[in-house]
């Protein structure tokens, strides 16, 4: 469908220069970049938060913020698209590429059908009555794999499932034949079973039209199953550029490497979660924990049924135990979390925390043992009041609980917790916008630990931090783990995370716990179907394992 | 984010001195071209207001309500002249010394409308923003039920409620200034109440109430600082309002008395009938002022508006020049993450 012959140069990059002007000065942030990418090919650009990935793939469409200054030549076709005119630029975008966003439910217009929308794109690229631009979205809805697409192309963007709305954004790029796709960590908000289904979908774009593909992200599972060459950036450079392969088998830059051994494994875990089972096992005493049948609905509105998001969930925690909760977004994980932590009211069967039943518990009566619970949230970026130093904020448990009468007294106490989380003690006096993600995440496990307390509840602790600073901070949760001996229960929609850190994972799905056992049971033997799919759907940073695992998935799916 | 040595590094711009920080000085230095020059320019014309009312009694050739000096009576309606700079009102007070007079009511009563709305419109903001509720519903069902009233209308019955005919400055100011207050503390309620309820679902709200803390707690360490953000901007473009109201209210004869203190929107009633026989200074000049302090306090608050919101806020455009270069591995995290800037930048 390209109008570009197989291997022949859909972009070129040459010197590609991007400074943007900030309040604190010029920010480089892509400093003589050269790529280039054929049709039919998958190009990936790998990096961390900051390395300039997304900056550099949206240049190639012209769509910088007027804070950015480009240099350098982005030749697509026969445009230079740095300096091309704003009404040239209109008719490329579209046609000579497009893009696939991150979140495909912020990508679409909620007002809009998906036709209409579709639509609009051929409307601004050429003459079309109106049955003829339907007939053609209907047409790249069934080619993007949307089911009963002459119907469903009079549906709303709400209408749709999460990775369906994927497809329609992807539907959205192809309608016009663009020679090059640029698609921006297009499954990163998805779920992996869905992420699977998606890169099938962009594998297929490649085999079948020649589209040249630009594949931003930062997981390398991903770039395992889908790219043919992989660009690695770090601070707005491009350290190494080879094809996946020998990427993968044989790393050159130092930082590469360091990027690929700081990806979790699967199995890496059972080793030593046998060890501290073998240690638990001299101590016996009362779990902390107990939940059975437990329930919790979100209240319906008038007249309708509530939404129950956690549907007779059984389960202990024992004292020095790590519970892995794994489960996709909507699975009622993050739910039980908050109402062990007291956040969120049950609404049946019973969950009871420390000794203390929760079903209608009053908060007076569940504040003292607040002591003994820390909580990690997902977001360290947020977790922490803009406007207090990391000490006061670290001391905030003290002060509460009366162990302290101020912060300047709990400092020397706050200092010893930023050792122990591996932070310099000057730390203590910055505010937290000053920290990056993984020291805020680091001060976030001092202040859950100020107290001691019993049990930690880490809801997603590392999903927002890129994959070498999630390494650290998971061998730290691991080393203190052991140190203080607190049981917790770690949430994570992450099996290879889980897999590291957890003595015993459960696997929740759509608000039920489907399968529950060590991490060699669970990963090792899956019984039930979903896990069995989960697992298959995780990428693993191994191209040629990963074609493997890609012919299991499919055997599963044909099997369902 | 540079891979583990940035993780552990400690190298991080040094903290701004203190007076970069000061709320308004920051924002000077922070703009740039149009915006820089409105703000510079709103910034003036409210010094200049604000040293006028200071230094009335040395500016102004005569009082208030001064109708005669050793040389007799001033006269009425007489034009601009060496002995009266902007000629003389129709009640025979001179125009250029009620004008500068007039700065000092206005500022006071933006003054005191200003701090007594804004303690009870915060507090209550917060409180009924965190707690919810019935007490929420009703604080909320009261204040639409203000906003919903024609706020001169409202201005007029409270002035009358509680000045009660007294005239004096403090009585008329006080009238004025808590008319005003009745229809600010909805303002503050609001934009107080809608930071707060954003805020409570912020993580690091959950995080104090999973450590245990109390709800007074929450409310003043945790939420009230980060939810005041917003009020220079509201306060400057309320001081505006309070000197239109004010000056309504005069215009409309509710205002203070000439013998008490002078007032423009009473000077501006009184020379109506003046326009039409061609008499053009009384009018202007009490009109001029009202517009210029409006004009000051309104440039003023847009520019502070624009400034906090990053998307609105234009830059130095980039020239192109490397930023300095890294020193150490330790450096660059400050430097690279473009979008993380953006992001701090909102949270100051």
């Amino acid at each position: 469908m390209s109008s570009l012959a197989r291997g022949e140069q859909a972009v070129g990059i040459t010197d590609l220069t991007i400074t943007f002007a900030t309040d604190g000065g010029d920010v480089r942030a892509v400093d003589g970049v050269t790529l280039s990418v054929n049709a039919g090919e998958v190009l990936a650009i790998v990096g961390e938060s900051g390395s300039g990935k997304t900056v550099t793939a949206k240049s190639i469409l012209g769509l910088l913020p007027e804070t950015a200054t480009a240099s350098g030549v982005v030749l697509l076709g026969q445009d230079n698209v740095v300096t091309v005119s704003k009404a040239r630029l209109r008719e490329i975008r579209g046609t000579g590429a497009a893009m696939v966003f991150q979140e495909p439910s912020t990508a679409l217009n909620p007002v809009y059908t998906v036709g209409w929308q579709i639509a609009e794109g051929l409307h601004a690229h050429g003459k079309y009555t109106r049955a003829e631009a339907k007939a053609k979205a209907i047409d790249i809805l069934e080619k993007v794999g949307i089911p009963d697409a002459a119907n469903r192309v009079n549906y709303y963007p709400h209408q749709f499932s999460g990775g369906q709305k994927q497809r329609v954004v992807i539907a959205m790029a192809l309608v016009l034949d663009p020679e090059l796709i640029v698609a921006d960590e297009p499954t990163t908000a998805l779920d992996v079973t869905v992420q699977a289904e998606i890169l099938d979908l962009l594998r297929r774009l490649r085999d079948e039209f020649d589209t040249a593909i630009v594949l931003i992200t930062h997981n390398m599972g991903v770039v395992a199953d889908l790219a043919d060459r992989v660009a690695v950036m770090f601070e707005g450079k491009v350290v190494e550029e080879a094809d996946a392969t020998s990427l993968f088998e044989n790393p050159q830059h130092p930082y590469t490497k360091k990027l690929l051994a700081a990806v979790p494994y699967l199995g890496s875990g059972t080793v030593r979660t046998q060890e501290r089972a073998a240690e638990r096992a001299l101590t016996t005493s009362e779990p902390l924990v107990v939940a059975k049948d437990l329930v919790i609905e979100y209240p319906g509105r008038l007249g309708r049924k509530g939404f129950r998001a956690v549907n007779s969930v059984s389960f202990e925690i024992g004292a020095r135990e790590v519970l892995g909760l794994v489960g996709e977004s909507g699975s009622g994980k993050t739910t039980i979390g908050r109402a062990i932590g007291g956040l969120t009211k049950i609404t049946g069967g019973s969950l009871t925390v420390l000794g203390q039943e929760m079903l209608g518990v009053h908060e007076r009566r569940f504040r003292p043992l607040r002591r003994d619970i820390g909580f990690v949230f997902q977001d360290p970026a947020t977790s922490f009041n803009p406007l207090l130093t990391i000490a006061e904020c670290v001391a905030e448990p003290l002060i509460v609980h009366g162990k302290s009468p101020n912060a300047r007294a709990a400092r020397s106490r706050v200092n010893e917790l930023l050792e122990a989380v591996q932070l310099p003690r000057a730390f203590g006096d910055r505010f937290p916008h000053e920290l990056s993600g993984g020291q805020r995440q680091r001060a976030s496990l001092a202040r859950a630990l100020a107290l001691q307390p019993k049990l930690l509840i880490a809801d997603e602790p590392t999903s927002a931090l890129d994959v070498s600073v999630q390494a650290k901070v998971l061998e730290l949760f691991a080393e203190l783990q052991k140190e203080f001996g607190f049981a917790a229960l770690f949430i994570s929609h992450d099996l290879a995370v889980v897999d590291i850190l957890a003595d015993r994972i459960a696997v929740l799905y759509q608000g039920r716990l489907v399968e529950e056992g060590t991490g060699a049971e669970v990963l090792g033997a899956p019984q039930h179907p979903y896990t069995k799919r989960l697992l298959a759907s995780l990428p693993v940073p191994n191209p040629a394992e990963q074609a493997l695992r890609r012919e299991e998935l499919r055997l599963l799916r044909s099997e369902e | 984010m540079a891979i583990d040595t940035a993780d552990q590094g400690v190298a991080l711009t040094p903290r701004r001195p203190l007076w970069t920080r000061i709320p308004v000085v920051h924002q000077v230095r922070q703009s740039v071209g149009l915006q820089r020059g409105m703000l510079v320019a709103g910034l003036i014309i409210v010094a200049i207001f604000v040293l006028t009312s200071i230094f009335a009694p040395l500016l102004a050739p005569f009082g208030y309500s001064q109708l005669s000096d050793a040389h007799g009576n001033f006269g009425a309606q007489k034009p601009p002249s060496g002995a009266h700079l902007l000629g003389t009102t129709v009640g025979g007070y001179d125009v250029l010394s009620r004008v500068i007079w007039g700065s000092q009511t206005a500022l006071f009563v933006i003054v005191v409308a200003i701090v007594l709305s804004i303690f009870a419109g915060v507090l209550l903001g917060v409180v009924s923003g965190y707690l919810g509720g019935w007490l929420d519903r009703i604080l909320v069902v009261v204040c639409d039920a203000i906003y919903a009233f024609p706020t001169l209308l409202l201005a007029i019955v409270m002035s009358i409620v509680i000045s009660g005919g007294r005239s004096n400055l403090v009585g008329g100011v006080f009238a004025a200034a808590i008319s005003i207050t009745v229809v600010f503390i909805p303002q503050y309620f609001r934009v107080i109440r809608a930071e707060t309820v954003r805020i409570k679902a912020e993580a690091f709200v959950e995080s104090a109430k999973v450590l245990g803390a109390s709800s007074g707690r929450i409310m003043f360490r945790h939420i009230l600082r980060n939810a005041t953000r917003t009020l220079p901007l509201i306060f400057t473009l309320n001081a505006s309002e309070a000197i239109l109201t004010l000056a309504g209210l005069g215009f409309l004869g509710f205002g203070i008395e000439p013998t008490s203190a002078a007032e423009w929107g009473y000077d501006l009633n009184k020379s109506i009938s003046d326009v039409t026989s061609g008499i053009w200074w009384t009018s202007v000049f009490p009109g001029l002022a009202i517009v210029l302090a409006v004009l000051g306090m309104t440039l003023v608050g847009e520019s502070l508006n624009d400034l906090a919101d990053p998307r609105l806020r234009t830059r130095r455009r980039a020239v192109g020049s490397p930023p300095p270069a890294p020193t150490s591995d330790t450096a660059p995290e400050a430097s690279t993450d473009v979008v993380g800037d953006l992001a701090l930048e909102v949270r100051e």
